[in-house]
């Protein structure tokens, strides 16, 4: 590799020199490591294209589309959409258990107590809700959900979680302004290596 | 010994393989010729004595030789690799695991399209011909899920396990794809810019935030793997592929990176793939797989079938580099030896590992333990559970043992 670098910077200078003399041309070649800093490949992304992809929803509700959603909507759709793989209130499973808090809103999940990682107990964010069900849910026809229907689902989980009034609509800016209990217990990785068991 | 008995059993069993695959063919009478007895007592066997099958456009295993991912019942997808039918390092294609959230995607890949967005310079959409343009690079690293091996750091997992059922969401290939530097070189990272969000065109649209600061020097867009296009389970046409790395961070069927200041805290990076502590704290973004090794041979279901020299032979692997030293123990962990370290011993990679054991005919504890270079040493499950919490989940890289009975059993755990 960098003997056939060597041998391209040569064969350009040689050109160089040996074609106008361009001495700087030659010298920005020879600098040149291993690759151009540009290879002009792909193409630019139009913004109209960026916004059409760009779906995902930060932890502050930056992303969150204009919309609204009720718990009564929320249920419809929970029975029609949800209810097979979740359970009748969100805590029968078979899949994934969704409803459920922890007394005094513990952490027990280290110390070996049993509970099931639910959102009202498990998830430090409520706008990712948002993010998840309208990214992955339904299990069968993901995407298929309109943002105002996916509003109304966050709305039910949130509500059976008891962290939000029945007859309140829910938008982006009540969505993001949520507490939820698992808020400021996650901690960003403190694993180095070495000798120590972290 | 144990390595002809070794020898003699596989080749029994390759002859038994061959009668069967060659049973549809008329052979010539008075074939029975001066080869080996076993042929002799059955001429139709003897394939010095018939031609052979003709070369083929798609080759097949041995026809004795099955060796078969399985497959959990999971509505994303899940199949284990089988660890203890491996030689080597390398992991066949089709026997790599699998881990999907939900199902494989079936991809055109001409119509295949990368976004790579939010703080760069100049906002590109790359194709596959476009990734496939750039200068490659390959390397060879394992992929472990972060859920792999949870049995035994707490309960009592049942004896009658595999190391493919144990630990089976391992695998090890050659990745070839194109830098992570050389396509952010190409669309102008900005230096506001510390995480990007990686998200795939499954149906699950799987997102991981990845820290820019951690070690992205070895990181590549993945097209290729062990000399062929990547498998579609493994993510085709392109892959996200961080070496050292835990699986779901790989971002599989990659279609859009958003650069941002901060990491997207999507729910695979909350409300799962993160390690409870006990302190009611919980670990998020513990991407990097500490070293962790098995012994895949001897193991459930072998049984020694006499006293004498005997192989034992398992994986090492580190997310943080080479493996060091891979120490044995026969006595349940009260005395240790150090393994040979087959070559190539490659950083983030499985590292075959040998010790030869003269088996006295009573019972044993066979454990392996691995060191990696930064001097980790892979920890018992008391002292994971000490420092995590007994309730920890995820990056289970704790000591594995199995049982050898004075009949030759092997069984899966334990004596900590």
């Amino acid at each position: 590799m960098t003997f056939r670098n060597v041998l391209r910077g040569i064969v350009v200078l040689g050109l160089a020199t040996g074609c106008n003399g361009d001495e700087q041309v030659a010298a920005e070649v020879l600098e040149t490591s291993t690759e151009p800093t540009i290879f002009g490949f792909g193409r630019n992304a139009d913004p109209e294209e960026v916004a059409r992809w760009d779906v995902d929803v930060m932890p502050d509700g930056a992303g969150l589309p204009v919309g609204h959603g009720t718990v009564a909507a929320g249920e419809v759709l929970y029975r029609a959409k949800c209810l097979a793989c979740h359970g009748p209130t969100g805590v029968e499973g078979p899949w994934d258990v969704l409803v459920g808090r922890v007394a005094n809103d513990e952490f027990p999940f280290g110390d070996g107590r049993r509970a099931p990682l639910t959102i009202g107990s498990y998830w430090p964010h409520a706008p990712t809700l948002f993010d998840y069900v309208r990214r992955s849910m339904p299990f069968d026809a993901p995407g298929s959900l309109r943002d105002d229907e996916v509003y109304s689902v966050v709305a039910l989980l949130l509500h059976w979680n008891d962290l939000l009034e029945r007859d309140v609509v829910l938008d982006s800016e009540m969505l993001s302004g949520i507490q939820m209990p698992a808020r400021d217990r996650f901690v960003m990785d403190d694993r180095v290596g070495g000798s120590e068991i972290r | 010994m144990a390595e002809n008995d070794k020898t003699h059993v596989s080749r029994r069993v390759l002859l038994s393989g061959i009668a069967g695959a060659t049973g549809a063919f008329l052979l010539p009478e008075n074939m029975a010729g001066d080869v080996a007895n076993d042929v002799v007592a059955n001429p139709a066997q003897d394939s010095t004595k018939v031609p052979g099958t003709p070369a083929r456009p798609l080759g097949e295993r041995a026809a004795s030789e099955r060796p078969r991912r399985i497959v959990s019942s999971s509505p994303g997808g899940v199949s284990r690799t089988p660890l203890q039918d491996l030689q080597g390092i390398i992991t066949p294609s089709d026997l790599h695991y699998e881990r999907h959230h939900a199902g494989i995607p079936t991809i055109d890949p001409r119509q295949y399209s990368l976004l790579v967005h939010g703080m760069v310079d100049r906002p590109t959409v790359f194709t596959l011909d476009d990734l496939k343009r750039f200068p490659a690079s390959s390397r060879i690293h394992f992929l472990e899920c972060s859920g792999n091996g949870g049995a035994g750091l707490s309960g009592n997992p049942p004896p009658a396990r595999t190391p493919q059922q144990i630990d089976g969401l391992v695998s090890t290939s050659e990745w070839i794809g194109v830098p992570l530097s050389t396509v952010f070189r190409e669309v102008g990272l900005q230096p506001t810019a510390k995480w990007f969000l990686a998200e795939g065109m499954d149906a699950a649209m799987m997102s991981r935030s990845i820290p820019l600061d951690g070690a992205l020097d070895d990181a590549i867009i993945a097209y290729g793997q062990n000399g062929e296009a990547l498998r579609p389970e493994q993510g085709y046409p392109a892959r996200l592929f961080v070496p050292g790395y835990e699986g779901s961070a790989n971002v599989k069927w990659l279609r859009r990176i958003e650069f941002s200041d901060r990491p997207f805290m999507t729910r695979m990076e909350t409300a799962r793939y993160t390690d409870p502590l006990r302190d009611g704290k919980a670990r998020m973004f513990s991407l990097v797989m500490d070293a962790k090794s098995l012994i895949t041979s001897p193991a459930f279901p072998t049984t020694l079938t006499a006293p004498g020299w005997h192989e034992v032979t398992g994986l090492a692997w580190s997310g943080r580099g080479k493996i060091e030293r891979v120490e044995v123990s026969v006595d349940g962990g009260r005395s240790w030896v150090d393994a040979r370290l087959q070559e190539p011993i490659l950083s983030k990679c499985f590292t075959r590992f040998r010790y030869l054991w003269n088996w006295t005919g009573s019972a044993a504890v066979l454990m392996s333990r691995a060191t990696d270079e930064t001097g980790y040493t892979q920890p018992t499950a008391a002292a994971i559970r000490e420092a995590r919490g007994p309730g920890t989940r995820y990056h289970y890289n704790h000591i594995r043992a199995w049982t050898v009975a004075g009949d030759g059993s092997v069984t899966f755990g334990s004596a900590e």
